[in-house]
């Protein structure tokens, strides 16, 4: 057992986890946060991608002592719930995807979210080979992956817009 | 020892190594880094993938390393995984060990009895295995410079972006007034280590670039070839593919060179 804190969700949090234990399952054991899901526990098939520090890692193949002192976002931290439980608090990314039907059983769908959130970060103006590209190490048994680079493409759209509103009006004589 | 963690983990996960201790280097900082010295690019053993794909100086210096990097895993695995990771874990299958064996690259290693430097003819053994000792740390990888004129391609077929290939090659060549100075070829999974073709660059050496010579050049590289089989493809098969990629790799390395553009 060791001692450790971090910060996950802009919250910091301590625990004691156990040498041997993965990332992810002190995020769902210790820190009773779910969403991120373990699908194949040995990074083939990037259901628990979580962030760290601003990039996109699997959390199955870290120890959870590993994230001592670092930055951690899981899915919960992307928005948080809406006052009534309802989606009031999704963000572009979710929002996109779930104007796109992008989920079918859900199970792949944080990492997914998670990845896509990273790289869209990095790449806002990414077109759909590159986005299918950044997507290929999540699996998906469900929608036969069309779906899910729509709504990734329709975020990337939608923040391209966002953007593009918002400087000009200052910037133009 | 546990580097990035992207290979270990999995095989402590299927409990295929059962390690009584686990050693984690992650938090040596010494051992992370890109420098150019002498001629010569060193990168430290614990310099994370994306490090040296976001790096100028191996854009600038090692193109050839440069264009192999965002062919590692996917982008969460280039996030942890390191340089150093990879080339101790040796799969054969995997794309920097073509890369350090087709540049010569040195192997840096340290351990109780001292320093010493392995040349990549004498780092890879055998599947997973290396010269480095059990006492041993491999603390640094050198890299020399591409001369000017040099083009690079890292080509391979594999069935999903990301996923190990079937076969790849690392190939570097140097262009001098349109005449082959250096050629360099590695082969991935085409044995239990990389594979130089050594015929191959012997009959390309002094020659200019043409669809005649890069079609011999496939035959005499996957001449004496016994890949193994898997799922994946059949021995056959990934003979097939390897004097395939053999000619288009050539073909993109020459037009490169030509270009002036790496």
């Amino acid at each position: 057992m060791a001692d450790i804190t971090l910060r996950v969700n802009g919250t910091t949090r301590t625990g004691s986890p156990e040498a041997r234990k993965t990332l992810a399952d002190f995020l769902r054991d210790d820190l009773n946060l779910t969403g991120t899901h373990v699908g194949c526990e040995h990074g083939v098939c990037g259901a628990c991608t979580v962030i760290l520090d601003g990039r996109a890692v699997r959390s199955c193949l870290m120890l959870a002592v590993q994230a001592a002192g670092r930055e951690v976002t899981t899915i919960e931290g992307l928005a948080p719930d809406g006052e009534h439980g309802g989606h009031e608090g999704l963000g572009t990314l979710q929002q996109a995807m779930w104007d796109s039907h992008s989920f079918q059983c859900g199970f792949c769908t944080p990492g997914f979210v998670m990845q896509a959130t990273a790289f869209l970060g990095d790449h806002p103006d990414a077109d759909e080979q590159q986005i299918r590209e950044a997507l290929s190490g999540n699996i998906c048994r469900c929608t036969g992956y069309q779906s899910i680079i729509d709504g990734v493409l329709l975020a990337a759209q939608r923040n391209r817009t966002l953007r593009n509103r918002e400087p000009l009006s200052e910037e133009r004589p | 020892m546990l580097a990035g963690g992207q290979s270990l983990i999995p095989l402590l996960a299927l409990r295929l190594a059962r390690p009584a201790v686990l050693i984690d280097i992650n938090g040596i900082d010494e051992l992370s880094g890109v420098s150019a010295i002498d001629g010569r690019v060193v990168i430290g053993a614990m310099t994370r993938e994306y490090v040296a794909e976001e790096s100028g100086t191996v854009a600038d210096t090692v193109p050839l390393l440069a264009a192999a990097l965002p062919l590692i895993g996917h982008e969460a695995i280039r996030s942890r995984g390191t340089i150093g990771g990879s080339l101790a874990h040796a799969d054969p299958a995997a794309e920097l060990p073509a890369v350090a064996r087709a540049l010569d690259a040195e192997f840096v290693v340290r351990g109780l009895s001292g320093e010493r430097v392995i040349p990549a003819a004498e780092w890879f053994e055998g599947y997973l295995t290396t010269s480095r000792r059990p006492d041993e740390l491999l603390v640094e990888v050198r890299f020399p410079a591409a001369e000017d004129d040099t083009g690079v391609s890292f080509h391979e077929v594999a069935r999903r972006h990301g996923d190990f290939a079937i076969v790849g090659l690392a190939t570097s060549l140097v262009l001098s007034g349109g005449v082959i100075s250096d050629a360099r070829l590695a082969l991935t999974g085409v044995s239990d280590v990389p594979v130089r073709a050594a015929a191959a660059e012997e009959l390309l050496a002094g020659e200019r670039p043409s669809t005649e010579l890069f079609d011999e050049a496939a035959r005499r590289a996957t001449a004496d070839l016994d890949p193994p089989g898997d799922l994946h493809g059949s021995p056959g098969y990934r003979k097939t593919v390897a004097a395939a990629v053999v000619r288009r790799g050539l073909r993109a390395a020459a037009d490169n060179a030509a270009k002036g553009s790496n």
